[in-house]
């Protein structure tokens, strides 16, 4: 047999129908839902008169638009709490596990899938949502869909899909001490820009992907949409059947053997060609920051703010120009002097527990700046339970952060944590566009372990010379 | 679904590049559970002055001369970002019908074909042009003809573009996609009946 790729094994495996000049028909195993991407979709089956085909591989949650204060006090935005009502009675009519705001394992969607069990190798994995990518670190097909697939999956549990290409980056070598897997993913959008995988599917490997643990990964794959791809993706290993190894949701006895067995076949072959191959040099790395007002807007911490100058491309000059003049920034000024009135620890791209112990670690008695307002908003209530019982909660609140309840939070400011106009910001999250955290607010994005250390000394800082 | 057939148009240029959905419709209008009324905020942070009602002065499309456009000319990579689909539905609402740029995002592009909104890709020599001279000449109109696969101007700007051949069928027919894929009811039973049984959610 030809050799494939991990991506052609699990396409190839989910082809319910192909007929020739059409999408192929993919079917899906998980459906991910929240509230601001579903309503619309349970109204289109109302209308229509359809029901929820497979409300047994369907889980709803509710994260983007949820408080993260105290939650017995009534929700004061009066849409958000419709949306969320909204959730609730569709999940009701049309028998969808929910995961309501009260629910003890409540959280963003990207960390209850894997942390319960519903992600695991293999899958076809859809939600409403770009940074569905995440469960690809289970080595799982997952991305992103609008509203009206979302209402199509709902009512067919399938996907008409046309094939992506894929991309292989391969990140070789092994990272420094303070860098991490989000300075990896940073790295790579810097490099590749963020339409450089538009249209692929990527697979990451090499030594230094392999060598991250599950939370890293997960970090990785989260981002792939920033660089445009479809999905992004990390062959299971030992360590991925580990963690979904006994979770709530995860096969068990006979099937979990059976399983695990197939997951481990999943790798792309010897010999399987990928349509493009980026490579990078994991040890090269540094922390890195983003300066601009897209995640492709990045430099080492060492370096300086960059002029349009820099830059050979007359279209890249003018969103530079027009990025910089956003972040109240001047071209030459170092990055490590910049001072910040907010810090955000938390999303689905850094808000799981070894996110929060590695922000935790560098507080060492430090307190934060009397400038800064720090944030660390868990992904999860497990993951906040947790950290609660390995007793970081009382680090980071000792410390002068504010301890939050979880939920998407300051990631998109739709719910009450937003920034200022011209307050700056470090952010664990994903997106630096314009107004992502507030209107004119400026957003930097780093690891846990950079916001925390920027929080305490009040601008960025490398971490690597932080004691 | 609304078809989308051929489109005439007044032209408003957009020269950004990585327009993101995140401008086209901010997050503070993703609380409505409706799919309609989104047009009166496509691009609100770019299009208001901070009080939130007041357009700003500087913001291309609020040139009266744009003003009815049904056309959008813009920058590669347009509609990266989140995958709302609020984005499509406020430029749908808002009164564009086509838009034209070098590249777009995955996931936006999927939804426009989804929403009777038709999301040409053209070299970026030609936007270039074609943002020129709609900055250039009051009343710029083009035409976008899905059937022919060709954008004109009356002045003998001519360019082809390709949509992939389903897309078309069932953007210029206005098809529901879910009938199409309901009609392999049949297939989609046997394929369920094969997976295998950890393929369940347990628990
Ligand atoms: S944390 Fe941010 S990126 Fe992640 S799902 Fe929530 S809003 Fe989206």
């Amino acid at each position: 047999m030809k050799p494939r790729t991990m991506f052609e094994k699990i396409w190839d495996s989910h082809v319910v129908v192909e007929e020739p000049g059409q999408p192929a028909l993919l079917y899906i195993d998980l459906h991910l839902v929240h509230e601001v991407t579903s309503p619309q979709a349970f109204e289109g089956l109302r209308l229509a008169g359809r029901p929820v085909r497979r409300p047994d591989l369907t889980v709803a949650t509710m994260d983007h638009n949820i408080p993260t204060t105290d939650r017995s006090l009534p929700i004061v935005d009066l849409i958000s709490r419709t949306q969320m009502d909204t959730l609730r009675s569709n999940c009701k009519e049309f028998g969808v596990k929910l995961y309501d705001l009260h629910d003890s394992l409540q959280g963003i969607v990207h960390v209850i899938g894997p942390e319960l069990g519903y992600t695991r190798p293999g899958q076809t994995i859809v939600c409403g949502d770009s940074h569905t990518s995440t469960h690809g670190a289970f080595g799982a097909l997952a991305f992103g869909i609008g509203t009206s697939e979302v209402e199509h999956v709902l009512a067919t549990q399938c996907l008409p899909q046309s094939r992506p290409k894929t991309m292989e980056i391969r990140v070789n070598g092994t990272l420094a001490a303070g860098v991490t897997a989000k300075d990896v993913v940073l790295a790579i959008i810097g490099k590749i820009g963020t339409d450089g995988a538009t249209g692929y599917a990527v697979e990451y490997t090499g030594e230094a992907i392999r060598s991250l643990s599950m939370e890293g990964r997960m970090t990785v794959c989260n981002m792939s949409i920033e660089a445009g791809a479809r999905a992004g993706m990390i062959a299971p290993d030992e360590k991925t059947i580990e963690y979904v190894k006994g979770r709530t949701f995860a096969p068990k006895g006979e099937d979990w053997d059976s399983a695990a067995a197939y997951w481990l076949t999943l790798a792309t072959d010897d010999g399987a060609a990928f349509d493009t191959v980026v490579e990078l040099d994991g040890a090269s790395i540094a922390p890195y920051v983003s300066w601009g007002t897209s995640p492709g807007m990045v430099a080492p911490i060492t370096a300086v703010v960059p002029s349009p100058a820099d830059f050979a491309d007359e279209t890249d000059r003018k969103s530079v120009q027009r990025a910089l003049e956003y972040m109240g920034l001047t071209a030459g000024m170092p990055l490590q002097e910049l001072s910040l009135d907010k810090v955000f620890i938390g999303s689905c791209t850094n808000g799981r527990i070894e996110d929060l112990r590695a922000a935790a670690a560098v507080i060492n008695g430090h307190k934060v700046a009397a400038t800064v307002h720090a944030l660390v908003v868990p992904g999860s209530t497990t993951v906040r339970e947790q950290a609660i019982a390995e007793g970081l909660d009382k680090i980071f609140i000792n410390a002068g952060f504010d301890w939050r309840e979880a939920g998407c939070s300051m990631c998109l400011g739709m719910n009450p944590d937003i920034l200022q106009p011209g307050e700056r910001c470090a952010s664990t999250s994903n997106r630096n566009f314009e107004g992502r955290q507030g209107k004119g607010g400026r957003t930097h994005l780093v690891s846990p372990s950079m916001a925390a250390a920027a929080a305490i000394a009040g601008h960025l800082v490398d971490i690597r010379n932080w004691k | 679904m609304q078809a989308f057939v051929k489109e005439t148009g007044l032209v408003a240029p957009l020269d950004r590049a990585n327009v993101d959905t995140d401008q086209i419709i901010p997050k503070q209008f993703l609380k409505r559970i409706e799919r309609t009324g989104f047009g009166k905020f496509l691009f609100f942070d770019w299009r208001y002055l901070d009080d939130g009602e007041t357009p700003n002065p500087e913001f291309e499309l609020n040139a009266p001369r744009y003003a009815g456009a049904s056309i959008l000319v813009a920058g590669k990579n347009f509609g990266c970002g989140s995958s709302r689909e609020h984005a499509p539905w406020a430029l749908m609402d808002y009164g564009f019908r086509a838009i034209i740029a070098p590249s777009y995002a995955d996931i936006f592009y999927n939804n426009c074909f989804k929403n009777g909104v038709l999301p040409i890709t053209i070299s970026e020599a030609s936007v270039n042009a074609l943002l020129k001279k709609a900055a250039e000449t009051p009343g710029y109109t083009l035409t976008v003809d899905l059937e022919t696969q060709e954008v004109t101007d009356s002045s003998g700007f001519r360019e082809a573009f390709t949509v992939d051949g389903f897309r078309r069928h069932c953007l210029i027919n206005g098809l529901d996609d879910i009938g199409l894929t309901l009609q392999n009811a049949d297939n989609i039973a046997v394929y369920e009946a094969n997976r295998p049984s950890w393929a369940a959610i347990a628990g």
